[in-house]
């Protein structure tokens, strides 16, 4: 007689529970080390869901689909030189921020569910923890390989694994996947796939996906949606993690809200960075910071956290402070970054004429009275041949590692400061969620190691920005300053007007 | 005031199409707004893909499984068998 088919439920019921064991001669708390010092408290693993019931033989044949679509694509691009393809040559400071800032975090993640599918007691999260850690170490290898087609022709991404460590604003998302993959199993979960991935990362992968594809970057948007398809699994994991400890315990809640509202902060400030990518580093663009707010915090994070509120979980502390604060981030962080692209491995720009009227047009209330004269002036002095790179070194926020450059959403002329005292030592920062972060935990963020206060002290090259460059590995002149001056722009120029065969197209640097 | 919007996001490709057409015929309120490469669908308190109207539509067999090859990304609780995957709050 022949077996009838498994459910889907039954087969994976058969790969995890199925497969796990009681361990007799050796004590679970041993085993298990991280599994209780953070206070969470689980009384029955068996009641773990997994919405998604992928089995390891679905997996692989799924993923190895994927894998084979993104390397035809891959191929493709390389071959009909997709690189001239794009809009802009400025379009590709967006990937060279993406490869040094992002791709080194998929690594980080990759480790990370290693790390925590050893230590989470539960035969069910094991499991997601595995194809998980498997499905970050695909994504951060086909962003390399992918983006590896653009360090042909263009300067900035020759040594980013380097620079991830070392260079100043790559401390913030360095130091964000520190904090969490320094945290215990459950607190990491929380923060990366809850926080970070179910709530924040939309506005990262979508808009950004979306901008690429818009600018003819096919290698980006392939590699991208690749990886995000995966996306809907880890969010899922985040979602169903949070309710299990919810449902498992009433002494979790308060742990897990306050692991919500750090997160949650801590994501934000780093998708700053992802603000400005989409206002300022789309040569087309497909929509607005404050526009993709509304629609993937406001909209959808309303939706999520009702739906929560009958476990008793809140909206992320704060939450009300992004919404006042959503015309003014994008633009404090690009003129940042234009003050201080000398010691940054991509090149900043005022933003054309047209650019700055559809900035004014989205941003009506903050645009022209807080930054367009701003703009405006140092695209006079740049004419004047002063183009303004900022010699001082800025002051960090001890929590986020951004400078201190966001205003006060009540009154934008003013500079957000915040401090707090810890024996006897004063600490800065940007803002009352990453003080409050701060104030929770500070023998952990003293800690900090701080871009700035390591060059004052002598740890990173010399005393001087070409001793830092160095350092960097930054080659002045070529992968970092002002665009219209770039090697890459004079390549890009003298491409465009086809002075060149497309096959003989000289390699990234001198111009 | 209540939200129980969810959302399902998939790549603008061949065999999706397909896909987001038997949305479009099973949840009649569910609106598809178009952007580049990739297509969101938004509903109220849930949206579902039905093995059977996806079959219909592109002829062969089809296991809600292989929604994951052209996902971008969700809002919502999962719930998927056999023959359904879908998305909804549980308020």
């Amino acid at each position: 007689m022949a077996a009838k088919r498994m459910s889907l439920r039954d087969k994976y019921n058969r790969m995890t529970r199925d497969l796990a064991w009681d361990f007799s001669y050796q004590d679970p708390k041993k085993i298990f080390e991280q599994a209780d010092f953070e206070g969470i408290k689980i009384e029955d693993w068996d009641k773990w869901e997994d919405p998604f019931r992928l089995t390891m033989d679905a997996y692989w044949k799924y993923q190895g689909e994927k894998e084979r679509k993104l390397y035809a694509i891959i191929d493709a691009f390389a071959q009909n030189n997709g690189q001239l393809n794009i809009t802009d040559a400025r379009y590709v400071n967006a990937i060279k921020l993406f490869l040094t800032g992002v791709s080194p975090l998929e690594y980080m993640a990759h480790r990370g569910f290693a790390m925590i599918g050893r230590q989470l007691p539960g035969v069910g999260p094991q499991v997601a923890c595995q194809m998980q850690s498997l499905d970050e170490l695909r994504h951060v290898q086909t962003q390399i390989h992918t983006i590896s087609h653009y360090n042909k022709y263009f300067n900035g991404f020759q040594d980013f694994r380097h620079m991830h460590d070392r260079v100043w604003y790559l401390s913030v998302p360095k130091s964000f996947f520190d904090d969490a993959a320094s945290a215990g199993p459950f607190e990491f979960i929380t923060a990366i796939s809850f926080s970070f991935e179910y709530v924040l990362t939309n506005l990262l992968f979508m808009p950004f996906m979306s901008g690429a594809a818009y600018n003819g970057d096919m290698a980006t948007v392939t590699f991208g949606f690749s990886a995000q398809s995966d996306e809907a699994r880890h969010m899922t994991l985040g979602l169903e993690v949070v309710k299990f400890m919810l449902e498992q315990h009433p002494d979790n809640l308060p742990i897990v809200q306050r692991w919500i509202d750090k997160w949650f902060w801590r994501g934000y400030r780093l998708l700053t960075l992802v603000g400005m990518m989409m206002d300022y580093m789309l040569p087309k663009r497909v929509m607005s910071w404050k526009e993709a707010w509304e629609m993937y915090f406001e909209q959808n994070g309303g939706a999520l956290f009702n739906d929560l509120a009958r476990y008793g979980i809140r909206m992320p502390k704060y939450w009300e402070q992004t919404v006042a604060e959503k015309g003014l981030i994008s633009h404090a962080a690009w003129g940042t970054f234009y003050n201080y692209c000398h010691a940054a491995p991509f090149h900043t720009w005022i933003p054309e004429k047209d650019e700055l009227d559809w900035l004014s047009e989205k941003y009506p209330d903050t645009f022209d009275k807080f930054f367009r004269p701003r703009y405006e002036h140092w695209a006079e002095q740049e004419k004047q041949g002063k183009r303004f790179y900022n010699p001082s070194l800025p002051m960090l926020c001890t929590t986020c590692q951004i400078p201190m450059v966001f205003p006060e959403a009540s009154d934008p002329t003013l500079t957000s400061y915040r401090s707090s005292v810890h024996n006897g030592e004063r600490y800065h920062f940007c803002s009352d969620g990453c003080k409050d972060i701060f104030d929770h935990e500070p023998e952990k963020y003293v800690q900090s190691w701080l871009p700035v206060h390591q060059i004052f002290q002598g740890n990173c090259g010399g005393a001087t920005v070409p001793d830092v460059l160095d350092w960097y590995h930054l080659r002045d002149g070529i992968d970092n300053r002002e665009y219209l001056a770039s090697p890459d722009r004079a390549n890009w120029e003298r491409w465009k007007a086809g002075e060149e065969e497309a096959a003989e197209l000289p390699k990234a640097a001198a111009g | 005031m209540s939200n129980n919007h969810v959302y399902i996001a998939l790549q603008n490709n061949e065999e999706a199409r397909a896909i987001i057409e038997a949305i479009e015929r099973d949840n009649p309120n569910a609106s598809v707004n178009h952007f580049p490469a990739m297509v969101k669908i938004d509903g109220d308190g849930r949206i579902e893909v039905r093995r059977k109207t996806v079959e219909e539509l592109i002829g062969r067999d089809w296991d809600p499984q292989e929604i994951h090859l052209h996902l971008v990304s969700i809002s919502g609780n999962v719930d998927e068998d056999e023959d359904v995957f879908a998305v909804q709050r549980n308020n």
